[in-house]
C-alpha cells in the first residue's frame, strides 16, 4: 500500500500528510544525495593523493616488500600489507564463524530460556569492549600463553611449513587472527542468532512431527533458511577484521616481509601500518599511506560486493526469498 | 532515561577534559622550581604553537610548565606528534618551531623557504641530547658489556644465543644462560633507529652492512611501536634486547648494557657520558645552521657514543612577527644554563657550555 493510497482513504488529513510526505521525501532524498556526494568526495580525495604517491614510487606499488615512503626517492609497496590483512582476517573468519554459529544455534535452539537471555547479553557485551582493550589483553595475557600451544603445533604440524615456529614471542599473524576472531565473534553471533530466531516455526514443527531429531530439524529447515543471513553476518565480521587497527598493532610484531609460517613474527596489515607509520610520515609518506588506505577501501568494497553476489545467488534456495 | 544519559555524557566529558587539560601548572614536573629571574619573559605574552619529536617530550613538558608558570599571559604548546609530523606542520606554517631528532633533508630545507619570509630558511638549533641505551632482560646478569661489532651482530640476528662466545669473551665473569636472544627494533620510523643504526654503521661497518635509516634495515628480530612498546617487550620477554632512550629504561627499571668502545673500561649510558660525546660533536651546518655530526668511533674513556640529538627547527629570518618575541624568549630559556641544567634529572644530557652559548646567540639573532 503506497502513501498515496493511504492519504486518499483519510481525506481529513490529506493536505497535512501530503506536506509531511513531501518534507520526508525531500529529507530522504537529500540524505541519500549527501551520502553519495560525501562518498564521492572521499574517494576523489583518496584517489588524487594516491596517484601523487604512486607516481613518485620508485618501487612497484603492488609487489615491493618495503615501506620507506619518506626516503628520497620513496620506495613502497603494498604486497606485505595485502597479504597480512587478508591472512589475519581469513584466520579470524575460520576460527570465529563456526564458533559464532554454534553459539547462536545453542542460544536459539538448545539453551533453556533462562540461560539464553543472559548468555546473549554476555556475547553482545563483548562487542562493547574497545579494541585497544582487546589489544592490551592480547599483548599482556594472550601472547605469553600462546608460546606453549604454538610449540605443540610446530611439533606435530611444523613439517607443513605453515605452522612452523621457533619459540620467539608469539606476535604473529596467527595471534592477530586469533584476537580478531574474539573481536568479531559478538557481531557474527548476534546477527546469526537473530536470523535463526526468525526461522519459520511451521516447517520446524512439521519436521519434528515427522520424527526428525533436533539436529535434523536444524539442518533441514533452519540452516537453509538462514544461509544468506549467516553470510551477511560473516561479512560484517570480516569488515571489522579487515579494518581493525589498534588491537593488531599491539599484538603483531610488524615487519615488511612475508613468512611462510603463520606462527612466525612479521607481516603487517593496512590499518596497522597506517597507524604506526603516520606519526613520522612526511608529505610523501602520508600520500603513500593514503594510497594503501585506498587499496583497503577497494578490498572492502570487493569483499562486500562478492558477498552480495553470493547472497543474491543463494536467495532462491533460502527462506529469505519466500 | 534522558536526564540520566545527559548526566552521563556531562560526567564523561568532564573526566575527558580533565584528562586532557595541560593548563594546570601545579604538580607537573619542574613547574615552579625556577625563580622568575631565570626566565626572561617575552613582553605581551601570546601563544606559541609547536610540535614534533616525542624524544624531547618530557623535557618540553618541564620547559613549557616552567615558562608558563613564570610568565603570565604566555601559552606554549608542544605536541609530541613525532619528528616527521612536526616538520610537516612547520613547513605548512602552522607552528612556530618544530622538534626533530634527525636533520632536515635538502628538500625540506628548500621547502622551508616558502614559510620563512625575507629570504629566510629553516635552521637547526640543537637543544638537548639523550643517550640511547641498550636495554636487556637477562635475569642474573648485571652490567652486561657489549661492543659495537657484537651489538651489530645481535641486532642483525647473526649472534642469536646469549652464551655465544662473542658475548662470553666480553663478559668473562658473567654466567650467561643458554637462551635465545630476541632483538627488538622499532616498527615505526624513528629518529632513535636512525641514530642507533648510524652508530652501528660507523663503529662496526663489517658487522652492520645496512645504511643508517629511520626505518629498520636489519634482519630478523621482532618489532614494536615506539620506545614504550620496545620497553614493554623487553620487560615481558626473557632474553630480549632493545635500544631505547635512557629515560625509558630507567623509568621502567630495565637493565642497560655497558659499551666497550675500546677505551679500556666499558662505558655506561649516563647523562654525563653522553654529554661528553656531544661535546666532541662537530658543527657541520653552514651559515649559522647548527647541525651536529657525532664521532661514533670515539675511543676516549668515559664517552658514550650512542647519542640522540634533538633539534628545534626555526626560520633564521622571516619568522612571524606575532610569534617571534615569544619564540625568542622561550627558546632562549630552554638554551639557558637553568633550562639545560634541569634536564639531567630526567635523563637528558645538557648541551656542552660552548654549544649552548652558540645556540643562545643564534636564538637572540632570530628575526
Amino acid at each position: 500500500m503506497s502513501a498515496r493510497d493511504r492519504s486518499r482513504r483519510a481525506p481529513g488529513h490529506r493536505s497535512a500528510e501530503r506536506r509531511g510526505d513531501r518534507v520526508f521525501r525531500g529529507l530522504s532524498r537529500g540524505s541519500g544525495v549527501t551520502l553519495l556526494v560525501v562518498m564521492a568526495a572521499i574517494a576523489a580525495f583518496l584517489a588524487v593523493r594516491s596517484v601523487i604517491a604512486v607516481r613518485h614510487d620508485e618501487g612497484n606499488f603492488l609487489t615491493t616488500f618495503e615501506w620507506d615512503a619518506n626516503a628520497d626517492p620513496p620506495v613502497f609497496g603494498i604486497a606485505v600489507l595485502l597479504f597480512g590483512t587478508v591472512v589475519s582476517s581469513v584466520v579470524a573468519m575460520v576460527l570465529a564463524v563456526p564458533v559464532a554459529i554454534g553459539i547462536a544455534l545453542f542460544l536459539t535452539h538448545y539453551a533453556p530460556r533462562r540461560l539464553a537471555a543472559p548468555l546473549s547479553y554476555l556475547v553482545d557485551l563483548l562487542a562493547a569492549v574497545p579494541s585497544i582493550v582487546y589489544g592490551l589483553w592480547g599483548a599482556l595475557y594472550l601472547v605469553p600463553r600462546l608460546t606453549g600451544p604454538y610449540l605443540w603445533l610446530d611439533q606435530w604440524f611444523g613439517w607443513t611449513g605453515v605452522l612452523a615456529y621457533d619459540g620467539t614471542p608469539a606476535r604473529s599473524l596467527m595471534t592477530a587472527g586469533l584476537l580478531l576472531a574474539v573481536m568479531i565473534l559478538p557481531i557474527v553471533t548476534s546477527v546469526t542468532r537473530e536470523v535463526f530466531r526468525q526461522a519459520p516455526a511451521g516447517p520446524q514443527e512439521a519436521a519434528l512431527a515427522l520424527g526428525a531429531t533436533r539436529w535434523e530439524v536444524i539442518r533441514m529447515t533452519v540452516l537453509p533458511f538462514a544461509r544468506s543471513g549467516m553470510i551477511s553476518a560473516s561479512m560484517l565480521g570480516l569488515g571489522r577484521a579487515l579494518g581493525e587497527t589498534m588491537a593488531v598493532a599491539t599484538v603483531l610484531s610488524p615487519g615488511f616481509f612475508i613468512e611462510a609460517s603463520l606462527l612466525e613474527s612479521g607481516g603487517a596489515t593496512f590499518a596497522q601500518n597506517i597507524a604506526s607509520q603516520f606519526k613520522e610520515a612526511g608529505s610523501m609518506g602520508r600520500d603513500a599511506l593514503i594510497a594503501s588506505g585506498l587499496v583497503l577501501f577497494l578490498l572492502t568494497l570487493l569483499v562486500n560486493g562478492a558477498a552480495r553476489l553470493l547472497i543474491a545467488r543463494r536467495a532462491e534456495y533460502s527462506g529469505a526469498a519466500a | 532515561m534522558k536526564p540520566l544519559l545527559g548526566a552521563a555524557v556531562l560526567a564523561f566529558g568532564a573526566v575527558a577534559l580533565t584528562a586532557c587539560g595541560s593548563d594546570d601548572n601545579s604538580g607537573l614536573p619542574g613547574a615552579v622550581r625556577f625563580s622568575p629571574k631565570d626566565i626572561r619573559c617575552a613582553s605581551g605574552g601570546g601563544t606559541l604553537l609547536s610540535s614534533g619529536s616525542s624524544a624531547q617530550a618530557n623535557a618540553m613538558e618541564v620547559w613549557v610548565n616552567s615558562y608558563q608558570a613564570n610568565c603570565d599571559g604566555s601559552r606554549v604548546t608542544y605536541k609530541a606528534t613525532g619528528s616527521g609530523a612536526g616538520v610537516q606542520e612547520f613547513l605548512q606554517g602552522t607552528t612556530a618551531f618544530a622538534g626533530t631528532d634527525a636533520p632536515l633533508t635538502d628538500a625540506e630545507t628548500a621547502a622551508s623557504r616558502s614559510v620563512c619570509a625575507d629570504g629566510g630558511r629553516a635552521v637547526h638549533l640543537p637543544m638537548l641530547a639523550g643517550p640511547i641505551a641498550v636495554g636487556y632482560n637477562l635475569p642474573g646478569v648485571d652490567g652486561l658489556v657489549l661492543d659495537a661489532p657484537t651489538l651489530a651482530r645481535i641486532f642483525d640476528s647473526a649472534v642469536d644465543r646469549w652464551d655465544d662466545p662473542a658475548i662470553a669473551r666480553l663478559n668473562p665473569d658473567a654466567d650467561l644462560p643458554d637462551l635465545p636472544i630476541t632483538p627488538f627494533h622499532r616498527s615505526d620510523g624513528s629518529g632513535t633507529t636512525a641514530n642507533f643504526t648510524a652508530y652501528l654503521a660507523a663503529a662496526a661497518p663489517d658487522a652492520w652492512p645496512h645504511e643508517p635509516d629511520k626505518t629498520w634495515r636489519g634482519r630478523g628480530g621482532q618489532s614494536a611501536d615506539g620506545s614504550s612498546g620496545l620497553i614493554g617487550q623487553v620487560q615481558q620477554n626473557e632474553g630480549a634486547i632493545a635500544y631505547v632512550e635512557l629515560s625509558h629504561a630507567h623509568r621502567n627499571g630495565v637493565a642497560t648494557a655497558r659499551l666497550d668502545t675500546g677505551a679500556g673500561r666499558p662505558v655506561a649510558p649516563r647523562v654525563e657520558t653522553a654529554s661528553r660525546a656531544v661535546d666532541r660533536a662537530r658543527v657541520t651546518g653552514e651559515d649559522g645552521d647548527l647541525v651536529l655530526t657525532l664521532d661514533h668511533t670515539a675511543r676516549s674513556p668515559g664517552v658514550y657514543p650512542i647519542v640522540l640529538i634533538t633539534y628545534e627547527i626555526v626560520c633564521d629570518r622571516g619568522n612571524r612577527p606575532s610569534t617571534l618575541p615569544l619564540t625568542r624568549a622561550f627558546l632562549g630559556y630552554t638554551a639557558s644554563d637553568q633550562g639545560q641544567r634541569d634536564l639531567a634529572g630526567i635523563d637528558y644530557a645538557p648541551l656542552p657550555d660552548r654549544l649552548a652559548e652558540q645556540v643562545r646567540e643564534r636564538v637572540a639573532g632570530l628575526s
